[in-house]
């Protein structure tokens, strides 16, 4: 029950962070997913009727079950060297894409450079009056 | 000592490519030794993958890796599909290297170039832009500062090229081979991990925009692949193919569909079948011309491959999954071309055109006999090869022309008839003009189908007409712009692309084009040969008894001892 909770838990919160726009929220978000099915690999192994094969009791029936262990250890190793990718085309990518939600310090930032195209984007985001106020500090 | 056998045989595709990147990798300075690392270890892949076709006809190969037993260690598993489809990945992968280094050794000319700028690497875009304009027309070269950034950067990451293509190479023979659930998923994520650094090779802000979305959709399908696995696991016991496939027809039918659709949505996702194909044609046509031949031509192969291995072994039919699939080849076939004939892009329109043709595939698991199977494992092997080699074609056409925009093409058939011809014969296979391979392939979905006798059956016959006919359409409207109308005059002038095109480039263009028409030469051995694949693959027990000769132990899986134990 508590496993099916948190695979619960972890897999809405991952889709809400996978459909926000920012690339390092999708990263997160994917981090997330991959951890929702990761616990689900453990419960496949039956958690709730077996044990940790310690104590001197190894009865087949009632130890863990290893195989969805190694399942999961080759999973999170995957995704860590994806989510590292993924970090790294947030940073590389973070003045290319035209699909980001301009932060408030990103607009700041956006304003002070001269790039034509992203004046007009952020005088869409402030509204039809914004564009006179920031024309200054464009050359 | 190890004892050499026809199961030696099965792990060379997967490790050859994976030591040979490692040493690629680690030789990253030494380009010339490089690429021979790399051919050498495509030609050994290749020379295994075609033993092992000759040998799987016998009966398929497997090779318990480690020696452990086979329900605990992991097999590698040959059988006749994916043998041949290993076989014709290899030959599309060693003539793409051999075409990208054509490119590298082109653009090396470029190189000392590309190397004076690469310190002004670190500086901003503007002052890289003007940096390299200064730099171009220093050395008399008469290039606009956009395409020559671009070409700096298609020149610079050659060190990491080859060995990312070997992983590449690699995981897509171990999705091939994997036999069980886990190692299939392992290679999809190899071959997936090296086709995230492919596609954003360079890092130009269209490549970093491309490759997010293909990151993110990739990434969904493999989380909802391993949580089908996990499912499997969870009600069998096992992810051995074999196992699972003597098992799960005994597990309860809801859950058994849930897992199936699962496996599904992630493949389907993979293949880009029609709901799920969105991301396709926005992501290929950015990369290198290479770089999406090789995505084109294979990895949504995998995917159907990966369809057509868990449909026909794991799960009993089940009419209602299976009518779901032809809805949806036929939403994919006709969607997908309706985007091609919309396209002014070449490479966007050929991207349209794969996406289409995935759904012939799928017409062909989703009638689920032996015939249909068989046509469909041909269609594969004929797609692979044309897509592939259309692609490349059409990299040597923005060679020439200094574009793909059909707009701004023209005259072509006159200032190079070598490269119409080039075009025109794998465009004619595709849409299926007789007698080549792809007409082959869907006659022999047509027949399945008005076997099948269903009035969906039938609807997706007419359907699959329609969509040959509209993708000659498609190409035939691209052929009258790029090489039959008249020439614009930036062509003819000489003002854009290259007036002779490297002979190491048309080379293995032409090699690829030669294969596919060979496919239809050995047209009848081949397809007698998709036959004896459909056949194992349907018959339901070959696979199982390859794996456990000695009659396998069924044994108890953990849904049983589950509810035994929930009994008392």
């Amino acid at each position: 029950m508590i496993v099916a909770i948190i695979v619960g838990l972890l897999a809405a919160g991952g889709v809400y962070l996978v459909l926000q726009r920012e690339m390092l929220r999708i990263a997160l978000g994917f981090a997330l997913l991959s951890h929702a099915v990761n616990v689900l690999l453990v419960a496949a192994g039956g958690t709730g009727r077996r044990d940790q094969p310690l104590d001197g009791a190894v009865d087949p029936q009632t130890t863990a079950d290893p195989l969805p262990q190694a399942f999961v250890l080759t999973a999170i190793v995957i995704a860590f060297a994806i989510t590292v990718y993924m970090l790294a085309l947030s940073v590389v990518g973070r003045r290319d894409d035209d699909t980001r939600d301009l932060s408030d310090a990103a607009r700041s930032e956006v304003v002070a450079s001269d790039d034509p195209l992203d004046v007009a984007e952020i005088a869409r985001a402030y509204g039809a009056a914004a564009p006179e106020i920031h024309k200054e500090p464009t050359p | 000592m190890i004892e050499w056998s026809a199961g030696t045989l099965v792990p060379l595709p997967v490790l050859v490519p994976l030591f040979a990147a490692g040493l690629t990798l680690a030789l990253h300075r030494h380009a010339r030794v490089q690429r021979v690392i790399s051919v050498l270890a495509l030609l050994l892949m290749m020379g295994s993958a075609a033993a092992l076709v000759v040998l799987a006809d016998q009966g398929a190969v497997v090779t318990v890796i480690g020696d452990w037993a086979v329900p605990v260690g992991i097999n590698l598993v040959a059988d006749r599909l994916s043998a041949i489809m290993l076989l014709v990945s290899t030959v599309v992968l060693l003539c793409v290297l051999w075409y990208s280094m054509a490119q590298g050794m082109v653009d090396s000319a470029a190189e000392d170039r590309a190397n004076a700028r690469a310190e002004v690497w670190a500086q901003g875009r503007q002052d890289r832009a003007r940096e390299a304009a200064e730099a171009g027309t220093e050395l008399g070269a008469d290039v606009d500062p956009e395409a020559d950034e671009n070409e700096q950067r298609e020149v610079l990451p050659i060190a990491i090229y080859h060995p990312t293509f070997l992983v590449l190479a690699a995981g897509v023979a171990a999705a091939f081979l994997a036999g069980d659930l886990f190692n299939l998923y392992v290679g999809f994520e190899i071959l997936l991990a090296a086709s995230y650094v492919l596609l954003t090779l360079g890092g130009t802000a269209d490549r970093i925009r491309a490759g997010s979305v293909y990151v993110v959709v990739a990434l969904l399908s493999s989380v909802v692949f391993l949580a089908g696995v996990g499912m499997a696991y969870a009600a069998t016991g096992t992810v051995n193919l074999a196992q699972l496939a003597e098992r799960l027809p005994d597990v309860d039918p809801s859950v058994r569909l849930g897992i199936q659709l699962l496996l599904l949505l992630g493949f389907g996702i993979k293949a880009a079948i029609f709901p799920l194909s969105a991301w396709l044609p926005d992501s290929y046509p950015t990369a290198p011309a290479p770089v999406t031949a090789v995505f084109a031509g294979l990895l949504t192969k995998v995917g159907v491959y990966a369809i057509i291995r868990t449909q026909t072994l794991l799960f009993p039919p089940n009419e209602a999954v299976d009518r779901v699939l032809l809805v949806l080849a036929l939403a994919t076939m006709l969607v997908g071309i309706l985007g091609a004939v919309a396209q002014d892009d070449v490479k966007r329109l050929l991207s349209f055109t794969l996406v289409s043709h995935i759904g012939y595939m799928i017409f062909g698991v989703a009638l689920a006999g032996e015939a249909a199977t068989a046509a469909a494992i041909f269609y594969v092997v004929h797609h692979i090869t044309v897509q592939t080699a259309l692609f490349l074609v059409v990299g040597l056409v923005e060679r020439r022309g200094g574009s793909t925009s059909l707009d701004r093409l023209g005259g072509l058939a006159k200032l190079a008839p070598g490269l119409a011809i080039l075009f025109f014969v794998p465009a004619m296979n595709l849409a299926g003009i007789p007698p080549l391979s792809g007409f082959l392939g869907k006659v022999g979905l047509l027949q399945a189908g008005v076997r099948d006798g269903s009035p969906l059956a039938w609807v997706l016959v007419v359907g699959s007409v329609v969509t040959s006919l509209l993708t000659l359409y498609a190409l035939v409207k691209a052929w009258n712009k790029a090489f039959w109308q008249a020439a614009p005059d930036d062509v003819v002038s000489g003002r854009v692309g290259e007036a002779r095109l490297p002979l190491g480039l048309v080379g293995p263009t032409a090699v690829l084009v030669g294969f596919s028409l060979a496919l239809t030469v050995v047209a009848g051995p081949l397809y007698a040969y998709a036959e004896r694949a459909a056949h194992t693959l349907t018959d339901g027990h070959s696979y199982v008894e390859a794996v456990f000769p000695d009659g396998g132990d069924r044994g108890i899986g953990e849904s049983d001892a589950t509810t035994s134990e929930g009994s008392h």
